[in-house]
């Protein structure tokens, strides 16, 4: 008998009397302090964000904050003019460099403050990890208050990989001592578009 | 590896609790986390009904487990993931090493995986002359130091910064004496990610697996997790058959529980769902049994398998923070550890259930409602019938129940126990009666209640 008989076996002989699922529409909120209680929370756990009006104020903050002499890469078309287009097919290890990366993201979530990104918005899923600065771009609607709601929202859509991220990446491995920076990128940065 | 087979729990803690300073350290850090989690928990108003929420869940994973394992794996092969059983350890590691060998690769890059550490997968493949590097930043120290993780969040809890200091001016040539926590990471991350972009196979664990959909989640805060996997040409990921959640919306119940428990963080910083390889890349995930089975068949036992391995109930426990993580020679230490550790090994563990002083605050503070020190105690019943109590717990316990067998046989024995308190204090401040160590003993009183109840009693009265 192959180990996946043998273990399905045990595991059918020894899992107790079924049990139903909870219902779980109870925990649900209302979001109408999604947007401020978004912002709040994304300054609390050590990233940046800002109320846009539209793209141009958010090259403007990102051309005042960064340092856009280095390799700065997007996915936005609106935004190639000044940085460059992320390609699909080059070999991630070529983006070892890049100092920032602005992308767009599905939605944002008020109590965590993660962004929803799949691998259709990353281009390539190692950008939002190697970049040294991180930056997404959101719209102040898309906000939903927990993630009970973006999971409804991201219901059935399909991906490869999907990842929320909130903040920027850090540790505190050695003394509990809070660095930003571990692996990831030093700085997260939300742009939410009003 | 650093290990302390022969010794117990209680002569481990000794070692530990030798520097007085460390061991506050130590103490006040855990319960300065377990602080920041009622605070993220109390900003929840629906906080406890989640908690229930997430436990009825587990119990319907681990009532239908069978199901969901056969729509787990037929999910994973619908999205281009390689699926392998392993019934132990010792399968696991083959496994692992079968895919590697196949590929030519010599050089593999971990991120957190307890499970892996359980399984001993780092020494085998190194005998197999395939070096793997832990990339968590605690584990990379833990790694460095030879010595297993002592918390299952915090690898290195237990390491003074001057201790990493000296690690890191050792193995990564840094400045004798540097010993800052930010200048320390600094470098590890610069050095690291000179090893991710150069291995070509990176393995995870797996926090959740969603039957439903065949895809996986990973919760990290370095973000080592993804740069090992979206470099690699050979994705591995290991997980215990417990890790299955039904469906991808239930994944909101535990992320939203998860973090909050472990670090009192609202989410962690990277939640990624691994559904399908990325062009050019092969993914493969191994089942891993290793007790498990073992344990769903112990119906006093098998809520342990609920655990969402956040590390609060090592945080809050008396014992855990003033004895260490390593005093438990387990991989997954504290009380959880004590109740998951008797069933892999009762003879070997026997000692842990006993860590404990059953106060219960590690079931409070469960995520998924684990009744942890209930099942210290019910350890406690079955490790003393397998006969595996050791010589002293053993015969203190059959006195005990002469003692406890009559209400004649309590008034000698609470008699004769005045009597020595008294009179031979010695005969119970010794170092033959553990108890006794850093306690005092107090006075024996005259009478015992039962005496001092009649007589009293009797002068009260005013018939």
């Amino acid at each position: 008998m192959s180990s996946r008989e043998k273990i399905l076996e045990a595991v059918l002989q020894n899992q107790p009397e079924k049990k139903l699922l909870p219902e779980i529409s109870i925990l649900k909120r209302d979001d109408r302090d999604a947007v401020p209680g978004y912002m709040q929370v994304m300054k609390a756990i050590g990233g940046s964000v800002y109320l846009v009006a539209d793209l141009t104020a958010v090259k403007i903050l990102i051309n005042e904050h960064f340092d856009i002499a280095k390799r700065v890469v997007t996915s936005l078309p609106e935004l190639t003019g000044d940085y460059e287009l992320l390609s699909p097919t080059v070999a991630p290890h070529t983006y070892d460099d890049i100092e920032l990366a602005v992308l767009r993201g599905h939605f944002g979530v008020a109590e965590n403050a993660a962004v929803w990104l799949t691998d259709e918005l990353m281009v390539q899923r190692i950008i939002p990890y190697i970049c040294q600065h991180l930056a997404i771009v959101i719209t102040a609607q898309s906000i939903v208050p927990t993630l009970h709601e973006a999971y409804e929202k991201i219901g059935q859509a399909e991906y490869g990989f999907g990842a929320f991220i909130g903040g920027p990446s850090k540790t505190a491995d050695i003394e509990q001592a809070l660095v930003l920076g571990a692996h990831g990128p030093l700085s997260m940065t939300v742009f939410i578009l009003q | 590896m650093k290990q302390s087979h022969n010794k117990n729990h209680a002569a481990l803690a000794e070692d530990f609790i030798k520097d007085d300073d460390h061991v506050n350290w130590h103490d006040g850090a855990l319960w300065y986390i377990r602080e920041k989690r009622d605070i993220a928990s109390k900003q929840i108003p629906e906080w406890e009904a989640l908690r229930e929420t997430a436990s009825k869940i587990k119990d319907n994973v681990i009532s239908n487990l069978h199901e969901y394992l056969l729509q787990f794996e037929a999910n994973l092969k619908k999205n281009g993931i390689k699926v392998y059983w392993a019934a132990d350890a010792g399968e696991h590691n083959a496994i692992v090493y079968s895919i590697l060998r196949e590929k030519g690769i010599k050089e593999m890059v971990k991120s957190k995986s307890m499970l892996t550490e359980e399984c001993n997968l780092n020494e085998y493949l190194e005998e197999r002359g395939i070096e793997v590097i832990n990339s968590d930043l605690g584990e990379y120290i833990q790694q460095i130091d030879n010595e297993p993780p002592s918390h299952i969040v915090l690898p290195c809890i237990h390491k003074r910064k001057e201790e990493i200091g000296e690690l890191f001016h050792e193995h990564l040539g840094t400045e004798k004496g540097l010993c800052d926590p930010t200048l320390l990471t600094r470098v590890a991350r610069k050095h690291l990610r000179n090893i991710f972009l150069s291995r070509r196979a990176a393995l995870t664990g797996v926090n959740f697996a969603v039957a439903e959909t065949g895809e996986y989640v990973v919760c990290t805060n370095e973000g080592n997790a993804d740069m090992g996997a979206h470099l690699s040409e050979v994705q591995i990921a290991s997980m215990g058959l417990e890790k299955l959640i039904p469906k991808k919306m239930h994944l909101a119940i535990f992320l939203r529980l998860l973090a909050r428990s472990a670090t009192g963080q609202p989410i962690t910083i990277y939640s990624s769902h691994y559904k399908k390889p990325r062009e050019g890349q092969e993914m493969h995930l191994i089942l891993v049994d290793a007790g498990r089975t073992r344990q769903l068949g112990r119906p006093e036992f098998r809520d342990s398998l609920k655990c969402i391995k956040c590390g609060a109930c090592m945080n809050t426990c008396p014992v855990y923070r003033k004895s260490g993580g390593l005093s438990y020679h387990n991989t997954i230490s504290g009380p959880i550890g004590a109740i998951l550790a008797p069933n892999l090994d009762m003879k070997k563990h026997a000692d842990l259930p006993y860590a404990s002083t059953l106060c219960g605050s590690c079931s409070n503070v469960c995520p998924v409602k684990i009744n942890i020190h209930e099942q210290l105690y019910a350890w406690r019943q079955v490790i003393a019938k397998e006969g595996y109590a050791g010589n002293a717990k053993a015969l203190s316990m059959k006195a005990m129940a002469w003692t406890l067998s009559s209400p004649g046989n309590f008034a000698k024995a609470g008699k004769a126990g005045r009597w020595f308190l008294s009179n031979l204090p010695f005969v119970v401040n010794n170092k033959f009666n553990p108890w006794y160590k850093q306690r005092e003993m107090p006075d024996g009183s005259q009478d015992s209640f039962s005496e001092w109840y009649n007589k009293n009693n009797e002068n009260g009265k005013k018939k």
